[in-house]
């Protein structure tokens, strides 16, 4: 066994941008189980379709690619609304299978129709820190620093960036504005929620729009990863996102970014790092996605409320 | 001590009745709350007191007539009946445990668009001094009796004009039960707030209230003044420990 640990830093920092992107789809999935103790299937989805949103205005129409996809996130949000209004609305939110099967149909009807607009190859979508402006600084033509003797990507700080910056913009909507305070109300008691007035509904249409659009932001991070985008491009990566959820506690929102974020450690590191220490060389290990069902396996098997999920007390 | 920002408002309760599926809880409940008085809704466990209320704020599966003010109001969705005036401090006190005790009161205000909110968390906080020591805790924190303060407090928040609560002395020690209608009985007073109180202690209830009903298997088996009922040997047996 080779303890490799020159490379070390190189898989810890792609595990952390990585993790990141996970973290981002993972707010998704917790936006909206928080509020109604749902898991969105189809979030992957609606994260795919707002990625070749993004790919429609950037690359077809040639739009600026930062502004497209802001545009995305935009339509993205809208069909979160949309979706809530006329596919859970109507439905007893305390009966879950019905809603949880419309998310499950719409997951298979996304990605047909995705499937059927833009086939299933890949397609190159511009990576949003791919090009940069002659200011910031280059090692050899390449963009990264060097940090721990390490090449840091800037395409990883750009990520670990975006994040933070959609992390603020999510804390100011929850914690500054009215709807914000409604839908905390709303994710704590719905029935009180009511007693104050809050219209729960509409409520819930706003954590399903940042939740789309959330999705959306992960979905065009993750795509340079993956060469591009195509209809099945978010398979893996919601299920990544759904262990940083679950790892984290799903009804955490902190909990989900930092759960991604160590679910992308622990396969960069434990997974690919582990691998070239026990077999001395690189391989793109499928253990990665077996790795993602062991930490869901793993807590659910000793911590069901996640690393800071609220832990369920039943009162008799 | 409270400026009198509120309006005086009467409810009238015409044939209610609610279910639960195929259970019939309320039986065809005529009632009446005079404006800016104090009523009282007394009676065993399960006897449909707690269901009178949440079938008035249209919660349940309803049919009947309810009035506030000069309006009807049967068919008015539970937010909305907030912004016509009339609030409910739910039983078991419905606090937002992950919400500070702050944003409870500001989620409170939910339906208000004036600008004197902050003012109003600041009378309430003067009237409650606990909550503002408390006033960045999680709700889920504060003690039982607090708790109750809190979703009094918070329902004082939408200004309402007609106030709905269900077992405020619940799980309360006696101390703090007397201390809270204390306050019940000082609001009202000085401002005019109708309430309608659902209660099992009816000692401390009746002693409060203007008027009484007592709810028996989902019917008004017994309603009257206050001191009537106090006074009537059916209801001191029951209800009084006589």
């Amino acid at each position: 066994m080779n303890w490799n640990f020159d490379i070390l830093p190189d898989f810890i920092f792609n595990g952390l941008s990585l993790g990141a992107i996970y973290g981002t789809v993972a707010l998704a999935l917790v936006l909206i189980f928080k509020a109604t103790t749902l898991i969105n299937f189809a979030t992957g989805e609606l994260a795919m379709l707002g990625a070749f949103l993004v790919y429609v205005l950037h690359m077809e129409q040639g739009l600026w690619l930062w502004l497209s996809m802001l545009i995305a996130m935009g339509l993205s949000a809208g069909l979160g609304v949309l979706i809530e209004r006329s596919l859970t609305r109507p439905f007893d939110p305390s009966d879950h299978l019905p809603v949880v099967l419309i998310t499950l149909g719409l997951f298979l009807i996304i990605n047909a129709v995705a499937g059927d607009i833009w086939n299933y190859q890949v397609r190159i979508l511009s990576n949003p820190f791919g090009k940069f402006p002659s200011w910031v600084p280059s090692v050899g033509g390449d963009r990264f620093i060097i940090v721990f003797g390490s090449r840091l990507k800037y395409q990883s700080l750009g990520i670990w960036f975006t994040l933070a910056v959609a992390l603020v913009v999510l804390g100011l909507l929850l914690n500054k504005t009215k709807v914000g305070l409604a839908f905390r109300a709303v994710s704590c008691n719905v029935e009180s929620a009511r007693l104050v007035g809050v219209h729960t509904g509409r409520t819930l249409g706003f954590g399903w729009a940042i939740a789309s659009a959330f999705g959306t932001l992960g979905a065009v991070l993750v795509a340079p990863q993956l060469g591009g985008v195509n209809p099945n491009m978010m398979a893996t990566i919601i299920i990544y996102a759904l262990a940083g959820a679950a790892l984290g506690g799903l009804d955490s929102l902190g909990g989900a970014v930092l759960g991604g974020i160590l679910v992308g450690l622990i396969q960069a590191v434990a997974v690919t790092w582990g691998g070239v220490v026990v077999f001395g060389q690189l391989y793109m290990s499928i253990l990665q996605l077996a790795a993602a069902f062991l930490v869901i396996l793993i807590v659910l098997l000793f911590r069901p409320s996640g690393l800071f999920g609220t832990r369920r007390v039943e009162r008799v | 001590m409270v400026d009198d920002v509120f309006d005086e408002i009467g409810l009238k309760v015409e044939n209610l009745h609610a279910s639960y599926g195929a259970v019939e809880v309320l039986r065809g409940l005529d009632f009446e709350v005079a404006s800016g008085g104090v009523s009282v809704i007394l009676g065993a466990n399960g006897a449909g007191k707690t269901t009178t209320l949440r079938a008035i704020c249209n919660m349940c599966d309803t049919t009947g007539t309810v009035i506030l003010g000069d309006e009807d109001i049967s068919r008015t969705g539970t937010a909305e009946i907030v912004r016509k005036g009339m609030v409910h401090v739910p039983q078991g006190r419905g606090t937002f445990s992950e919400l500070s005790t702050m944003d409870n009161l500001l989620v409170g205000a939910y339906t208000r668009k004036d600008n004197e909110v902050k003012d109003d968390v600041d009378r309430w906080f003067e009237i409650f001094p606990r909550l503002a020591e408390r006033h960045a805790q999680m709700a889920g924190s504060l003690s039982g009796g607090e708790q109750q303060m809190l979703a009094v407090a918070r329902a004082l928040m939408a200004r309402p004009r007609l106030l709905l609560l269900d077992e405020p002395s619940l799980g309360l020690a006696p101390l703090i039960i007397e201390d809270l209608f204390e306050r019940f009985a000082t609001l009202n007073k000085e401002t005019g707030l109708t309430m309608l109180i659902v209660e099992q202690n009816a000692n401390l209830a009746l002693d409060m209230a203007d008027y009484g009903y007592v709810i028996e298997s989902g019917e008004i088996a017994l309603h009257g003044s206050a001191d009537k009922l106090k006074n009537d040997p059916a209801v001191q047996e029951a209800y009084l420990g006589a």
